[in-house]
């Protein structure tokens, strides 16, 4: 990979793999060492035919690890998670999914805050000032998104307004065909939004999905204002539902040239990875860049998750965690996407075209919120 | 490359997201059609009301002048698509192409949308039952017998979610514009090509580009349609049915379980209607809800089955080219397999009480797998119980059951039907079948399930769909 840049970009590109491996090397020893680690993966050291100690000194011997299971995700007791090195600290349980069934979970102490305090150094301050309040316009519960984007608003220096909204009850409503309630529900979403827009509380800044920013742009039109006139100046939004044909439709319909937007990518077990930085002659195009080295997205072939696709082909997204909190090695997303170049910003392997994993994408339903 | 763009109101868009339109034997990319995504069309319809404000300030009669126009354009002319231009057999080939159809039956599809559009008079009269046209238009006026009559649009523009696999459905909407209505098309997406050259055509003959949208895309398009469209037509299968059933702002169009039945009385007449019933069931190749599913008949079951396995039993597959072509090819990888797997287990699981006639004629199987595309061969089941699913089934090409009935169970038993043709004199049994709300289209008589006049409204008539009729007063009441 190294070969293929040359000048400032290789030596970045360099330094970053460099960096990478050391984070990785550091991450193995907390997490299978007796005195640091979490009984999960100390359980997990047993059953290997390898000791990752020892073994795994880089970002390759990752491969020693067999594929991540789903399932060891799901269900108690969640501290099999927490590493002894963190034990009697405060902790939160955030779900993903979870309409039928045990969600999956992931036990966080700080690492909410530190991604996205991360997130928010790539940030420009004059679409997202400093000390100004914000919208939170995305699911609620049992969500990591929600405390991540409050603290993200506390950081700059402002205050976060929350709306209701379970997206669990949304996918009941459209597994049992019910599309007037599934309008209904957003609605009643949409409404909150525009109350707490609408009632004086300075708000400069918001997250909010593809969805419901375009039915809030809307309905806010329909009204006879906007986005920009109730006094939004920058929004992250983030979600496979955000393609470059919906990034330009909101940059030159839905708000205009003074509202600022940037697509972010993450989840639960990433963090956020984020957009590269707009440029006219990318004509739309959304590539992002995982916040490396505490997360890594690889672009894997289908036949063999071990295996990167070269540059602009097409691949499954593989997802490595890499923090005190939480190792993951080797996790398979449901999506899939093409690999990018490294960039001056992020120099490390980026991805575009997000969209679900074409096996799943029949029977996945997505973009509820 | 011919590029086809999605059309806001008439003005082409340039979308980034770009589907390829495939040419199904050879896979040559034929079109790339740029994608619409549901919020331009959420936005768009703020103006839906300016389509029919634009299309008032021409008169209905004006209108159905245009309608006509378009209709030579439609059949005969060179009209712009896209970046390039399409000649009528450029149509053809290129529908054909998509779709699997023949050309010819491409062709003839051309025929009976012009056939409706030069008709629109006559089509308007009869589904009006002969209201002066100008009530629709100005929403209220005195009919001839001196009674005041007020019609209101429920909808200033009707959404269509149009399939890719049937041609032969786009008449339903050709009423729409003379009526004074815009209309907001979602294409299914192997078949843009009759939505976009009757646009063209629409455009051409002079009704202004404000009142049609093209909206190319994915399902969230289509949700879209429906949602925002207070009146719309849709194509689906059963489900696509089930889910809209009762929604007054849909109608859903699916499959027709269209059947022959034969009487007491005329069932040992039978050898004189087999051609009526072949044609019913091979027309169009057996795609459309109006083709034959099932013949049902209180004796001569298994006679009449064999005598249209003899006739429909030798049709194969032909290039698409050829005239003869009879059959329209599966274009969607694993259909054809998939229904031809599930008739044989039907057949399987039915205890001997269904069976297929036309093996015999066939000489060869019923699937015939090629490179790119699948046939199915036409299928005659002869069933001697209603009981199961596969005697009432339909599937999208020559296929039909023919079914051992007694007369007296056939309503109880059939089920839904979309056109029904009814062969007998007994008017007791008429008189039943009149009454039968199962029934959709009935035919008393000789007549092919196909055979449609379009002076007759189908599935509902889209008078009433579109329009409301409501009192209205400008003068007090005779006194009572």
């Amino acid at each position: 990979m190294l070969t293929k840049f040359t000048g400032d970009l290789a030596s970045k590109v360099k330094q970053a793999q460099d960096q990478l491996d050391a984070h990785v090397y550091e991450t193995i020893q907390w997490h299978f060492s007796e005195s640091t680690g979490c009984p999960f993966w100390l359980q997990k050291k047993k059953e290997l035919k390898f000791d990752p100690l020892t073994e795994v000194k880089n970002f390759h011997d990752l491969q020693k690890f067999p594929e991540f299971e789903d399932e060891w995700l799901r269900g108690g007791p969640v501290t099999r998670w927490l590493p002894k090195g963190l034990e009697g600290k405060p902790a939160y349980v955030f779900e993903t999914g979870g309409t039928t069934g045990i969600p999956k979970s992931r036990l966080v102490i700080e690492d909410h805050w530190i991604d996205y305090e991360n997130f928010s150094d790539t940030l420009p301050d004059e679409s997202f000032p400093r000390g100004s309040n914000w919208l939170m316009l995305g699911p609620s519960g049992p969500r990591r998104l929600r405390l991540a984007v409050e603290h993200l608003a506390q950081y700059r220096g402002g205050i976060c307004f929350c709306v209701d909204l379970d997206p669990r009850w949304v996918v009941k409503l459209l597994k049992k065909g019910d599309i007037a309630g599934v309008k209904a529900y957003a609605d009643h979403v949409i409404d909150q939004a525009v109350t707490i827009l609408t009632a004086g509380h300075d708000i400069k800044c918001a997250f909010a999905t593809p969805k419901l920013l375009e039915a809030l742009a809307l309905k806010l039109m329909d009204k006879g204002t906007s986005i920009e006139e109730v006094g939004i100046k920058g929004i992250f939004a983030g979600g496979t539902e955000f393609t470059p044909q919906w990034y330009r439709f909101c940059c030159e319909e839905l708000l205009g040239p003074n509202v600022y937007i940037t697509p972010t990518y993450g989840n639960t077990l990433m963090g956020l990875a984020c957009g590269k930085p707009f440029d006219p002659a990318d004509n739309y195009k959304i590539t992002y860049h995982a916040p490396q080295p505490r997360a890594v997205i690889e672009v894997v072939t289908f036949d063999d998750y071990n295996k990167v696709v070269g540059y602009g082909e097409t691949g499954r997204v593989k997802l490595t965690t890499l923090t005190k909190e939480l190792f993951v090695p080797g996790f398979m997303e449901r999506d899939e996407g093409e690999r990018e170049k490294p960039h001056d910003k992020y120099p490390w392997d980026g991805i575009s075209g997000t969209r679900p994993f074409h096996v799943f994408a029949k029977t996945t339903t997505v973009g509820v919120y | 490359m011919l590029e086809i763009p999605v059309y806001r109101w008439g003005k082409p868009y340039e979308s980034i997201e770009k589907a390829d339109v495939v040419h199904f034997e050879t896979g040559e990319v034929l079109a790339k059609v740029h994608q619409a995504n549901a919020g331009q069309l959420a936005m768009d319809m703020r103006h839906a009301k300016r389509a029919r404000d634009l299309l008032r300030q021409f008169s209905i009669d004006q209108l159905i002048e245009m309608t006509a126009k378009a209709a030579d354009y439609y059949l005969n002319g060179t009209l712009p698509l896209g970046n390039g231009t399409q000649t009528p057999a450029d149509f053809c080939r290129m529908q054909s192409a998509t779709t699997g159809l023949p050309e010819h039956m491409c062709a003839a599809n051309m025929k009976k949308n012009y056939f409706v559009l030069t008709h629109m008079r006559e089509v308007l009269e009869a589904l009006t039952r002969g209201l002066p046209l100008e009530i629709l238009t100005k929403g209220y006026g005195m009919e001839s017998r001196g009674v005041m009559l007020s019609y209101q649009a429920n909808s200033p523009v009707l959404g269509m979610v149009l399939p890719s696999n049937s041609p032969g459905v786009h008449t339903l909407w050709m009423p729409v514009i003379p009526l004074q209505i815009g209309l907001v098309l979602k294409p299914g997406p192997q078949e843009p090509w009759t939505p976009y050259r009757m646009t063209e055509a629409f455009f051409k003959a002079g009704v202004p580009r404000e009142t049609i949208s093209l909206y190319p895309g994915g399902g969230d398009v289509g949700a879209g349609v429906i949602e925002h469209c207070p009146r719309t037509m849709i194509f689906g299968g059963q489900a696509t049915i089930d889910r809209y059933h009762g929604n007054p702002r849909v109608q859903a169009h699916g499959p027709g379980f269209s059947k022959m039945i034969l009487g007491d009385d005329e069932a040992d007449n039978w050898e004189q209607y087999i051609d009526l019933m072949a044609d019913s069931v091979v027309m169009n190749s057996g795609r459309g809800c109006i083709n034959c599913s099932g013949v049902w008949s209180p004796r001569h079951g298994k006679e009449i089955a064999d005598a249209l396995a003899k006739r429909l039993g030798p049709i194969a597959p032909l290039p698409m080219t050829d005239p003869n072509a009879k059959l329209a090819a599966f274009t969607v990888p694993g259909v054809a397999e998939g229904v031809s797997n599930q008739i044989d287990e039907g057949i399987k699981s039915s205890g001997g009480t269904i069976t297929e006639v036309t093996e015999k004629y066939r000489g060869g199987p019923r699937l015939v797998k090629q490179e790119r595309c699948d046939y199915l061969r036409p299928t005659v089941l002869h069933c001697t119980s209603s009981d199961l699913e596969l005697s009432r089934a339909e599937y999208m090409y020559p296929f039909v059951t023919v079914v051992d009935c007694p007369q007296n169970e056939m309503l109880k038993r059939m089920g839904q039907t979309l056109v029904c043709s009814a062969i007998t004199k007994d008017p007791k049994w008429s008189q039943e079948l009149l009454d039968a709300t199962t029934i959709d289209r009935l035919n008393i008589g000789p007549l092919k399930t196909i055979a449609l006049n379009w002076l007759q409204p189908h599935e509902g008539n889209i008078i009433d769909f579109l329009f409301r009729n409501r009192a209205f007063q400008n003068s007090p009441p005779p006194p009572h």
